[in-house]
């Protein structure tokens, strides 16, 4: 368990590191929600089910959802 | 001086004196009668019972499907603290959400000119003929969710997500797609006022405000938890709609 825990936290870290550093908007809040579906297989490990529910309903689903609309709805490109 | 601004500071001031005497603990027998902000004394308070309760004293030991009329009642620990004992608190989490939501129709709105998104793009194939099928499960799922809170991991905020989850695939999936406003304000309105209804029944039948009055049952069953269950639908109804709301302003406004 602690060797598939430091292997998804190592690709957390690598997603997060490539959303502060995507050229494209989009690219950036794909990384996030990757981070974000990540947080919550974290939180299944760790015996908290009901706050894993949350961050993959809101954290992973919606809110990346909202965040490509709302780039929709705006100029397009870095930063 | 306008009267106006005379009346504001007059509620200010007594919105002080009120907070001030709630921070003021009563002084027992040779205690220092002032408290320092932050450093009030816990023995008088509510918070003590619950520091120092334990849930097996009064009732030995707690059976799954067994033990009867406990304090809770609710399986999930989780859910008892979010709708029980902390429900204060997820009043104003909702409220927060509502305040957001609103915010957001405030901004998109501005603008007279609505133009929907993705108007003259028709959606996928693949899409729209798997949205046809996911929208009745993923509701399915939602309510699953939200009615099971108080039993299984999961309540009205993950529930009410779910919701919003299946009409926004909803809107992305057909164009011609819209809810109505006024029911989104209908439902969310409602469930506000029947989760603040409950709070108040309880300030008049039990004497604390969001008081869990109702028999809390066998622990494990679905009508158990008394009015732990009814909160959390009101929370799910309340999230989604708002949830819904956002969503749907992005993409219509």
């Amino acid at each position: 368990m602690p060797l598939i825990s430091s292997f998804l936290i190592l690709i957390m870290l690598t997603a997060a590191l490539a959303a502060l550093f995507f050229e494209d908007l989009l690219n950036s809040i794909i990384a996030a929600g990757l981070v974000s579906l990540i947080a919550a297989v974290l939180f299944y490990f760790l015996k908290a089910p009901d706050v894993a529910m949350t961050e993959a309903a809101i954290g992973a689903g919606l809110t990346t959802a909202i965040f490509v609309l709302a780039l929709y709805k705006t100029e397009r490109g870095e930063s | 001086m306008k009267f106006r601004n005379f009346l504001a500071l007059l509620v200010v001031g007594l919105f002080a004196i009120v907070i001030f005497q709630a921070l003021s603990v009563t002084p027992q027998a040779g205690e220092t009668a002032v408290n320092k902000f932050g450093q009030a004394d816990l023995r008088n308070r509510t918070a003590s019972r619950y520091l120092n309760k334990n849930v097996n004293t009064e009732n030995e030991e707690v059976i799954y499907q067994e033990s009867a009329d406990l304090e809770s009642g609710s399986a999930n620990i989780v859910t008892s603290v979010v709708a029980n004992y902390r429900a204060f608190d997820t009043l104003g989490e909702i409220t927060v959400l509502f305040l957001a939501a609103a915010g957001i129709s405030v901004v998109l709105n501005l603008e007279k000119t609505k133009k929907r998104l993705f108007a003259d793009k028709e959606a996928s194939l693949i899409l729209s003929t798997g949205i046809k099928l996911l929208f009745p499960l993923l509701l399915l799922a939602g309510t699953y969710i939200f009615v099971y809170g108080h039993l299984s991991p999961g309540g009205g905020f993950q529930g009410g997500a779910v919701i919003a989850t299946a009409f926004l695939l909803k809107m992305l999936a057909e164009k011609d797609f819209k809810i109505n406003e006024n029911t989104i304000t209908l439902v969310e309105s409602a469930a506000g006022i029947i989760f603040v209804g409950l709070g108040l029944y309880g300030l008049v039948s039990s004497g604390s405000f969001l008081q869990n009055f109702m028999g809390t049952g066998t622990v494990g069953q679905l009508f158990s938890g008394g009015i732990i269950p009814l909160i959390y639908i009101a929370i799910a109804f309340k999230v989604g709609a708002e949830l819904t709301n956002i969503v749907k302003n992005l993409i219509e406004a």
